[in-house]
């Protein structure tokens, strides 16, 4: 990207890491993906009562080019998929992902030919926002989330070495139904 | 066509390169380059351009995909692709009982989630043969569940209107109101939209203690509200002169075309089916049929306005009816109906873990009654059953006629449910509002028409 | 599965054809014939096996026959049949639940549809939409095409339902009719396989353009995947167990 990712690995490094993410953070520009039900909601959390203004939010992106923030929300279904695919990667780095709702984060209450089963089979989400819909707060709760992975991200080397963490760590989680149980009483 | 020439003083290159038009950059020849254009016969007298409104775009009210030909700033055509939001609810509901149905179906159209639940529910109580027996309280709540969707589905509609005409204070606005009204659905059913509150039978649940006095106090405000609304859009003349005489469709075109709803009361004619085809106790409250006859997208809007004032109206009548029947309770006055092969069992009741059944009703089917808890079972798992046949039950949503056409194979689950969706219908008439028009009168255009995706694509 | 409601008049024994409604399905004995028809389901609970202890795994429920309301039909669904005539077009009429059905052959569909319109006894203005229903046990009449038309000058309702079989799914269009069906007979084309014939444009509307099959048919599948929770795996919908 810039001239800070070129910068070595130090003190000089992780100051500029903090500088850049409290600026990246305080305002990040949404590309408007409002798709279904969830868009109404997203569409109330920008409104006067639960107002994204305050975060710096308010100036929603409508060219996915000067977007850093793809909030999917609402059911992402066959046809809409390769649209998605192409606006995410219209954006430029660094961008983020949040799956608004659960048909967004997992195909929700729509398991059917039609829906993408989660929009993590198309695009990386940074955070996942279950709900249907999420209230405002919920979804004023996942950018102040966000925010702080912003804050924390590293850049340049040090960033090589967070996303190998990240993988390693995911990769070694088991399967959800294999998890053991005995704690809940539950079956394996 | 005649063959290009490069321009006296053009290097070789030029000359290659000349295949098509050579433009040069000397300058002061653009009357030369206008008069070759239009006089050039690539289609129509000049260059048309194919203009793709993707559907990922602000002003489209959803993912509707419009492909326009343009000709300068003129619309030649205009075709609208849908189906991006297509999400097979249809097809999910013969997968269900009945009653699970209703979740479904009340995420069609997301902006009037209670209009879809209702139509649904008319059909299953009509093909159920019960349409007289369901609870008359539930009948007033379902009325004034139902006019505040439309308050509420109008401000969603005009707000973005006006957002996309440029006009961000009317968005701001609208949601000021509509704020005040979600919190209201979220007293009464528990969530702010999609809520699965109207089933078949009745409602999930009764009002709870205060909601009564909650929207009295609204009933106060709104008004003002709705006139502040009012005096920054009505007389505007930037709205004005965007909207009027802008996207016309007159009585016929709006025949041909299926369209019912603000649409056909804009061409003058007062066809509203709470009026003429009455259902769930419409007849009994007073309210008139708001009609303008100017046929532009300025027309629906007033239309629009002008319905939200009936819908207070009418929310008043039922207000008023629900304070005089008194409490209500299961017993008094249900809102379920009294038939234990089909009627909604539990009353629901807010625990330490949720909604669920309340502690009364667990200890009835417990120990109180062994068919009380049989019913519970069935209902619950199996769901009813529902005679065999085919029904149609048109209602008159915020946007037109929406009719769910239910068929059963007398099975728990439905055969067959499809949904005339008036957005979908009224999105056909794209081409007839815009085509010979200017492409920046496409955005209130389809504002006018006021479609939902989710209804369109369902 | 029955191909429309059963009459409202109970289990008398049927008459004759009445004139003006052709009736060549009535049966001389419901309950024999009933008996010849194909099973459409049996058992219940979706059990089959020994495991069933409920005693409904014998259970045969058999294809209900069509059945014609006999007139007089009440109300303006009178006045409608009267006026309309053309009994040959008309395989039968069920009057149920309020509701006019005709059940139009659909060779005479335009034909119907236009005097439904333009006759000014019945002037129904509005075609409010197509509906697809797919009935795979209903053999020889599989795809059915439901329209409702409404009248604003009279305030009345019809529904006109077209059969076809499965082998030769073609219906003529009624776009030069009622131009409302323009996008509603191609959303039907894309979920049910129903040609329109003479439809301007009959191309897939909700599905991707170069989708497979017919979504909303009985033989697709409804295609979602199993989910994880913690400690078991929840197959989709349709591969559940269910309670008929």
């Amino acid at each position: 990207m810039g001239l800070e990712e070129k910068l070595p690995s130090g003190l000089l490094l992780t100051s500029v890491e903090k500088a850049a993410g409290w600026a990246r953070a305080r305002s990040v520009w949404p590309a408007t993906f409002g798709l279904a039900c969830c868009a109404m909601e997203l569409m109330m959390t920008g409104g006067p009562k639960h107002d994204l203004a305050r975060f710096g939010m308010e100036r929603a992106s409508n060219t996915p080019r000067q977007a850093d923030l793809m909030i999917v929300a609402g059911r992402v279904s066959q046809k809409m998929a390769p649209v998605l695919r192409q606006i995410y990667d219209q954006m430029s780095d660094p961008k983020w992902v949040i799956s608004m709702g659960v048909c967004a984060s997992s195909g929700g209450m729509f398991n059917n030919y039609a829906i993408v089963q989660g929009v993590d089979h198309i695009v990386p989400v940074d955070i996942y926002l279950p709900g249907c819909p999420p209230r405002p707060e919920m979804l004023l709760d996942s950018i102040l989330k966000l925010h702080d992975k912003i804050m924390n991200m590293k850049l340049g080397k040090n960033r090589q070495r967070q996303i190998t963490e990240l993988e390693a760590a995911r990769l070694a989680m088991p399967p959800l139904h294999t998890m053991d149980l005995s704690a809940a009483g539950g079956e394996s | 066509m005649s063959i290009p020439q490069a321009p006296p003083g053009a290097t070789d290159a030029d000359e290659e390169a000349a295949q098509g038009r050579v433009y040069t950059v000397s300058g002061e020849d653009w009357d030369e380059f206008v008069a070759a254009n239009e006089a050039g016969d690539d289609f129509a007298g000049g260059e048309q351009l194919v203009l793709n409104m993707g559907p990922q775009h602000p002003s489209t009210h959803g993912v509707l995909r419009l492909i326009l030909t343009l000709d300068g700033e003129t619309v030649d055509e205009v075709r609208a692709s849908i189906g991006y939001l297509h999400t097979g609810i249809e097809k999910n509901m013969e997968f269900r009982t009945w009653t699970q149905g209703v979740t479904f179906c009340t995420r069609m159209d997301y902006l009037m989630p209670f209009f879809n639940e209702a139509t649904y529910c008319f059909g299953v109580e009509r093909l159920l043969g019960i349409e007289d027996r369901i609870p008359e309280r539930a009948q007033i709540i379902r009325v004034m569940l139902m006019e505040f969707n439309r308050i509420s589905s109008h401000l969603q509609g005009i707000g973005p209107m006006g957002m996309e005409l440029g006009a961000t204070t009317i968005f701001l606005q609208g949601l000021r109101l509509r704020e005040r009204i979600l919190d209201l659905y979220e007293l009464i059913t528990g969530l702010r939209m999609n809520h699965a509150y109207i089933r078949p039978g009745g409602i999930s649940q009764d009002l709870p203690p205060g909601a009564l006095d909650k929207i009295r106090e609204f009933l106060g405000n709104a008004p003002r509200l709705v006139r502040d609304l009012r005096a920054l859009i009505d007389a505007n003349p930037v709205f004005i002169g965007r909207t009027k005489g802008v996207a016309y469709l007159d009585l016929a075109g709006c025949m041909a075309l299926g369209i019912t709803g603000p649409m056909l009361r804009s061409t003058g004619l007062p066809w509203d089916l709470r009026k003429s085809q009455p259902y769930c106790g419409y007849e009994t409250y007073d309210f008139d049929v708001p009609v303008t006859d100017t046929c532009d997208a300025y027309g629906r809007y007033i239309v629009r306005m002008d319905e939200i004032d009936e819908s207070l109206k009418i929310i008043k009548q039922c207000v008023d009816r629900l304070a005089e029947r008194g409490p209500g309770g299961p017993d008094v006055d249900p809102v379920m109906i009294r038939d234990a092969k089909i009627g909604w069992p539990a009353q629901l009741s807010l625990g330490p873990d949720g909604l669920g059944p309340s502690p009364e009703h667990i200890a009835h089917i417990m120990g109180g009654s062994m068919e009380a808890l049989i019913h519970h079972f069935k209902i619950i798992t199996e769901g009813f059953r529902v005679p065999a046949g085919q029904t149609y039950v048109p209602i008159e949503s915020a946007r037109g006629e929406l009719g769910a056409h239910v068929v059963s194979d007398g099975g728990t689950r439905p055969f067959r449910v499809h949904f005339r969706d008036p957005s979908f219908n009224n999105l056909q008439s794209l081409a007839a509002l815009c085509e010979g028009g200017q492409v920046a009168d496409v955005i209130p255009a389809i504002a006018s028409i006021d479609p939902v995706m989710g209804g369109v694509d369902r | 599965m029955t191909a429309g409601p059963e009459e409202t008049h109970g289990s008398e024994a049927p008459q004759g054809p009445a004139p003006g409604e052709s009736s060549g399905k009535l049966p001389a004995k419901l309950g024999e014939e009933r008996l010849e028809a194909p099973v459409v389901r049996s058992g219940m609970f979706g059990v089959s096996t020994t495991g069933d202890t409920s005693g409904y795994g014998r259970l045969r429920v058999h294809q209900a026959p069509l059945l014609d309301t006999p007139r007089p039909y009440g109300g303006y669904f009178d006045t409608i049949a009267d006026s309309l005539g053309m009994a040959d077009a008309i395989e039968h009429v069920v009057v149920s639940h309020g509701e006019m059905t005709l059940y139009v052959k659909r060779d005479r569909l335009l034909e119907v549809a236009a005097k439904l319109r333009d006759d000014p006894a019945l002037r129904f203005e509005l075609c409010t939409g197509v509906s697809g229903v797919h009935y795979p046990d209903d053999t020889e009449r599989e795809l059915h095409a439901v329209y409702h038309l409404a009248s604003i000058t009279y305030n009345r309702r019809v529904r006109l339902e077209v059969c076809t079989p499965d082998s030769d799914r073609h219906i003529p269009s009624l776009v030069s009719v009622y131009p409302a069906c323009n996008w509603h007979e191609r959303e039907t084309w894309d979920f049910f396989g129903i040609v329109f014939d003479g439809h301007p444009a009959l191309t897939r509307i909700q599905m991707p353009d170069d989708w497979k099959g017919h979504p909303q048919r009985k033989d697709y599948p409804l295609g979602g995947i199993p989910v994880e929770y913690r400690g078991a795996t929840i197959p989709p919908p349709d591969e559940r167990r269910h309670y008929e």
